[in-house]
């Protein structure tokens, strides 16, 4: 499927980066939304848990975090839309020695703030904070995490004891926040030399303490740049909203059918609006009664409502990982998914109604989207 | 499986990881090695794209690469601790396993 690129994208095209268990694909379409082109896969036969797409520095940077079974991870990028990818010599992102640790997986890649425009930042499996001040060239383990004092009693989720969410504040670019399975969530407010749990409110339905300091299963955290202090948080059981960047956490699950899921995302433009798709519980983890239903809020948590136009109603047997949904930055929000079973979804009006993009891509472990030169 | 008669240590490279030895399909090793641990040890000085694959940041063969040294696979020996003699050849293989 891989063909030259006869041209780039233009300014308003979407460009829609879509991490499977068997490469990456990088879907462009024009600001309608509705036909779409697809190139790849990348790096057959490697999955692809993180991507991001990185306008900052003046670049239209792919940063993908790509694993092969047997060789080890790296962090590869494209300036050209997927075109050319490096193919760093040595293994970029890499403990260091005096850790005894070695990097299992890249399950997050998250480009730093706008004054900053070569920091970008990643999470890993074992769980740690790496950082690269060269765009993603080459990479360092953020210390003050590294060496927490509760690393050793953090343990493994189902998929392995992974940094999966970093949250950034765009107004204070000293704090940020992540979020690992099965230690909950952290923040910092000095760039990352110290780290304090937050998860107080937050239930941790396996542990014989429910609240403990730390230990939670969070799934997800996400929050929007112009109100970075609210945060939202889909959790193993529990769906929760903080105002005050973690300090305190308080139940939001109002009428969803299930407070179990992985995937939430912030609509680009409303902070308040927040999509969500939940899973019937964590032993069958598909969506309840096997429809394929996103619920929104519009008041940031009070009421939620399903969207259903153009998703399969019945014998729908799906489930969205963590990193399957996303938005892009149009002022009219486009809304993506993608599915275990390979089926893509898009919704060019914030969700209210949808179509299918594909359905024969590989399992899907990571969707992301951006609109070249900004949202239109 | 020849053994090179100038006593080298041959290391045989899949072709995934060529591009990482500048193409080549094999590396000879003119120095003198005990062990497989330390034939790894003079690709890494060579061709340190290799051994990044080969081995994790903590010098462990990843889980899902076999080294064999004449026809034996090194985890039934002694790991990175199997003897070479000169003339070994050292083959790096991906294991038969995936998703």
């Amino acid at each position: 499927m891989t063909e030259d690129r006869q041209s780039a994208p233009n300014p308003g095209d979407v460009v829609l980066l879509v991490g499977t268990m068997k490469g990456a694909f990088v879907l462009t379409s024009d600001a309608d939304r509705r036909e779409w082109r697809t190139d790849g896969p990348f790096f057959r036969g490697e999955t692809v848990y993180s991507l991001a797409f990185d306008q900052r520095g003046g670049r239209n940077r792919i940063l993908a975090g790509t694993q092969s079974w047997h060789w080890g991870s790296v962090v590869r990028t494209s300036d050209d839309f997927g075109a050319t990818w490096t193919s760093p010599e040595r293994q970029n992102v890499k403990f260091p020695e005096d850790s005894g640790l070695a990097l299992a997986n890249i399950w997050q890649i998250r480009p730093g703030p706008a004054s900053e425009p070569d920091l970008v930042y990643c999470g890993v499996e074992p769980a740690a904070l790496f950082q690269s001040r060269d765009a993603g060239d080459t990479w360092s383990a953020v210390d003050g995490l590294l060496k927490h004092e509760h690393r050793p009693r953090w343990q493994p989720g189902g998929g392995g004891l992974c940094l999966h969410t970093i949250v950034l504040d765009a107004a204070e670019p000293r704090r940020m926040g992540v979020a690992i399975s099965t230690a909950g969530f952290y923040r910092t407010d000095d760039g990352g030399q110290s780290w304090q749990p937050r998860n107080h409110g937050v239930r941790a339905e396996f542990l014989p303490d429910k609240h403990p300091e730390f230990g939670q299963c969070v799934h997800k955290v996400v929050n929007h740049p112009s109100r970075p202090e609210r945060l939202y948080l889909q959790n193993h059981w529990g769906l929760y909203r903080s105002d005050d960047w973690g300090d305190t956490w308080h139940d939001i699950a109002n009428g969803v059918p299930s407070d179990f899921g992985f995937a939430i995302e912030v609509h680009p433009h409303e902070p308040d609006t927040v999509y969500i798709i939940p899973l019937e519980s964590d032993q069958f983890r598909i969506v309840p009664e096997a429809k394929l239903r996103v619920y929104r809020t519009r008041d940031a948590g009070e009421t939620w409502h399903p969207l259903t136009e153009g998703l399969p109603q019945e014998g729908a047997y799906e489930t969205v990982l963590r990193d399957g949904l996303c938005t892009d930055g149009h002022r009219r929000a486009g809304i993506y998914f993608g599915t275990r079973g390979g089926k893509l979804f898009g919704s060019a009006d914030a969700g209210d109604t949808w179509d299918e993009i594909s359905a024969t891509l590989p399992p899907i472990v990571c969707v992301k989207a951006g609109v070249v030169g900004g949202a239109a | 499986m020849t053994q090179p008669r100038d006593g080298a240590i041959v290391v045989e490279l899949p072709s995934m990881l060529q591009p990482y030895a500048a193409g080549r399909a094999e590396i000879r090793l003119g120095s003198p090695c005990r062990t497989v641990g330390d034939a790894l040890a003079a690709v890494a000085s060579l061709h340190g794209g290799v051994t990044d694959r080969v081995m994790d940041e903590r010098g462990i063969v990843r889980q899902h690469v076999n080294v064999f040294v004449d026809g034996e696979n090194i985890r039934f020996v002694a790991g990175l601790e199997t003897p070479v003699d000169p003339g070994s050849t050292i083959v790096i293989v991906p294991a038969v396993s995936g998703g």
